[in-house]
């Protein structure tokens, strides 16, 4: 049995309080619903003006970096309050596979060049893995690497490589295991967007044919680097999904309070309004969780793998449960494309799956604290 | 000026001094420690505490534990410390708080509540036991329930209509009422678990001293509310490390026995086990944000969340333990004076859980309140609203 090696804090400091509403202002100013319709059937599903200056002007991409390498000297727990506030907003921008993924696996490498200009915002990156992977699973062997330090295999639905500067491989060769640095550019590499089923989050597929990269790990480093991101990515993508379940509740709540039908407010029938009150008590717990994992990955507690475990099975499955409720509870115009409710079901279910399902965090739990799966036979 | 850490302790270390627990009297020192203001320190000074931070009690705790005091064992007074207590310092007069407050802290005297009825239950503003003054003496008559430790009290806190000709909110008087009165009968109430933790009370011609009134006439239902936010905050309140409660029972059970283990389970078991710690660092989310001052409707959440948890652990555990959960430990009617949830067998757990979603507020009506309260929708259209309560169907 494990437990907190420290104090955690799971309150919001006034510097946090004071970065989300920066945020909040800045994505309520650029990233309205019918901006993000628009772009998402679009050539181009991100919004690059956006992304400058969340990530560069705001200096959110670089909050977890240190700042002799240019970054915010910050920690995860501020890129956990940055990752609120894009769920609530369903923000179409390469944070979490650039300012999160690709920046904590570089973080564990040491790639001090490639950190500091993610950290700036001049460039973002993606680590090249299915979304769908968990923290647990082995180091991904489906790119091999040969004699000549060429990579060439397939890697599939991989979150914001679309618009990735530099794609962080990880491949298998005669020496092991290894991380390597890709160029989008490079020759060789084909980078294909699939038809997501979350419209914010374009995923891609790429095939890889002797492409040259540049080693940036290898060995136990290279799987630390991966299996590092992996944990952080997890843990404070409960962060997204509070967001996202806080955005839908509020939004469901506003609908309900204004929606006249039987001449009440619909808002004022019990049956309703107690589905509401047990969505408001799970997000309550989403927020403690979420929290409580932002803050023990910010201090590297020991505490990490049970933390983020708990808060992937709780908020996964309430981000979704809260953004199905906003299509149910709105009614016919819930079930439009007008809406944007589709938006966060969508984002959400796709975070249910993302970085784990809540069935596999639940596994990794099982060994975690000791409560084991019946012995076969 | 401010009461700090160091004065608490100097304090403590003076009563240990004039008072050593190895060689005092229990209640002695009880009644001493109260006089020394380290009773409830948060309490004014002179009614047992010195008007210090209520998060330094801790400290006061602490210190007195390690020395070996005797304590005041809050399981069995619990609706005196949670419920009465706040209520007499909140809206009772000076000589009732020095009355009352001392022995109801030490023990000597046992609180119980008498406010829901057979006909007022989550509509406890319905009531109907009648209180009518004559000269300086109310005449109380009527019928309470659910009265844990009724045949220990020595005082009751008592809600009783006053005036029927308002409507139901406003005809509503707080009094003390005196347990030991020749119009009080208490019967034991025997729940499905086989014992009987709770009581009926009948009152018949009860009589109650103006001077026993808390707060002025017309005005209990406010008064109550003080008591009734105090007995919310009482049970959802605690902080409590992993694994601690119910969860824990169950996952030891698990660890031991694993001839007992199906997959069907293990989810289950997986699943209630991720509720538990994500209620416990909403308590711990909770008690941070009290300590710093920003009080969160999470007190509310806190209880359903505990309510379900309790309920759906221990039926898991009754199902998991298979044929042991066939059995059950004691159907003997007993009258226990707290509640052990892991003194007793799993059987036992299951069937006192239920109460957890129906005593202190059923879980519907904490829905109805964060629904209202917390998220600000509309309430049902009400029959009962501005209706005299004579009036009103029963």
């Amino acid at each position: 049995m494990t437990d907190a090696t420290g104090p955690a804090d799971l309150l919001y400091s006034e510097v946090e309080e004071e970065l989300r509403s920066s945020v909040r202002a800045l994505l309520a100013d650029h990233c309205p619903p019918e901006a993000i319709l628009a772009r998402c059937e679009g050539p181009v599903p991100y919004d690059p003006a956006l992304w400058r200056k969340l990530a560069a002007d705001l200096g959110t991409a670089g909050l977890q970096v240190p700042e002799e390498l240019g970054g915010a000297g910050a920690s995860l727990r501020e890129t956990a309050v940055v990752l609120e506030e894009l769920g609530r907003s369903a923000a179409p921008v390469p944070f979490l596979g650039s300012a999160v993924l690709a920046t904590t696996a570089l973080l564990a490498c040491g790639a001090e060049e490639l950190v500091s200009s993610l950290a700036g915002g001049e460039r973002t990156a993606a680590l090249a893995v299915p979304l769908s992977t968990a923290p647990g699973a082995g180091f991904p062997a489906t790119v091999r690497v040969d004699g000549a330090g060429t990579l060439s295999g397939r890697i599939t639905s991989v979150a914001d490589a679309l618009v990735a500067d530099v794609l962080l491989v990880p491949a298998v060769g005669p020496d092991g295991a290894a991380l390597y640095a890709v160029d989008a550019a490079a020759a060789g590499l084909a980078v294909a967007r699939r038809t997501s089923l979350d419209l914010t989050r374009p995923l891609a597929d790429l095939a890889l044919t002797g492409v040259p990269g540049r080693r940036l790990a290898a060995g136990a480093a290279a799987g630390e680097a991966v299996r590092r991101a992996l944990l952080t990515g997890a843990g404070l993508l409960a962060s997204e999904q509070l967001g996202i379940a806080e955005w839908c509740l509020s939004t469901t709540v506003a609908y309900l309070k204004d929606r006249t039908q039987f001449a009440r407010p619909v808002g004022s029938f019990q049956a309703l309004k107690h589905r509401l009150a047990d969505l408001w008590l799970e997000t309550v717990g989403a927020r403690a969780a979420a929290r409580y994992a932002a803050d023990v990955l910010a201090r590297g507690d020991a505490d990490a793998e049970v933390a983020v475990a708990v808060a992937q099975a709780h908020c996964g499955a309430v981000a979704v449960r809260a953004a199905e409720e906003c299509v149910q509870l709105h009614g016919g115009i819930g079930m439009t494309w007008e809406h944007p409710a589709h938006l966060y079901l969508k984002r959400a279910k796709a975070d249910q799956i993302a970085l784990g399902t809540p069935g596999a965090h639940r596994a990794a739990l099982a060994h975690l604290v000791d409560l084991p799966a019946p012995v076969a036979g | 000026m401010a009461v700090r850490e160091e004065d608490l302790r100097q304090r403590v270390a003076e009563l240990l001094a004039a008072h050593d627990p190895a060689a005092t009297d229990r209640l002695d020192f009880l009644r001493a420690r109260f006089d020394a203001g380290l009773a409830w320190v948060h309490f004014p000074e002179g009614l047992g505490g010195l008007g210090a931070p209520r998060p330094l009690q801790a400290v006061v705790d602490a210190e007195l534990a390690a020395a070996g005091a005797p304590g005041n064992d809050p399981r069995k007074i619990g609706i005196g410390l949670g419920m009465a207590a706040p209520t007499i310092l909140a809206y009772g007069t000076e000589e009732q708080k020095r009355r009352f407050l001392r022995p109801l802290w030490t023990g000597e005297e046992v609180w119980c509540q008498l406010f829901s009825e057979p006909g007022a239950g989550s509509d406890l503003a319905a009531l109907g036991t009648r209180a009518v003054l004559d000269d300086d003496t109310w005449t109380v008559d009527g019928q309470k329930v659910w009265t844990s430790s009724a045949h220990t009290a020595r005082w009751a806190i008592l809600i009783a209509r006053t005036d029927p000709d308002v409507p139901k909110h406003r005809g509503i008087t707080y009094f003390v009422c005196d347990m030991t009165d020749p119009g009080v009968e208490v019967r034991p109430l025997r729940q499905i678990t086989g014992e009987a933790e709770f009581n009926e009370v009948f009152l018949t011609g009860v009589r109650i001293p103006d001077a026993h009134r808390l707060g002025a006439v017309g005005e209990g239902w406010q008064v109550a509310q003080t008591t009734l936010n105090n007995e919310r905050v009482a049970i959802g309140g605690q902080a409590a490390p992993r694994e601690a409660g119910m969860v824990g029972v169950v996952a030891g059970t698990w660890r031991a026995r694993p001839e007992l283990r199906t997959h069907d389970l293990h989810q289950r078991l997986l699943k209630g086990w991720v509720d538990a710690e994500v209620a416990r660092l909403t308590g711990e989310r909770l008690r941070q944000q009290l300590a710093v001052g920003q009080p969160g409707p999470e007190g509310a959440a806190m209880k359903l969340a505990f309510a379900r948890l309790a309920q759906e652990l221990s039926g898991l555990e009754v199902e998991l333990l298979a044929e042991d959960g066939l059995a059950y430990d004691d159907w003997t009617m007993v009258r226990p004076d707290h509640v052990d949830f892991t003194g007793r067998e799993a059987g036992y757990r299951y069937l006192r859980a239920k109460g957890n979603s129906i005593e202190g507020g059923t879980s519907e009506i904490l829905r109805n309140i964060i629904a209202e309260r917390v998220l600000g929708l509309p309430g049902e259209p009400r029959a009962d609203k501005n209706v005299p309560w004579k009036e009103l169907p029963r």
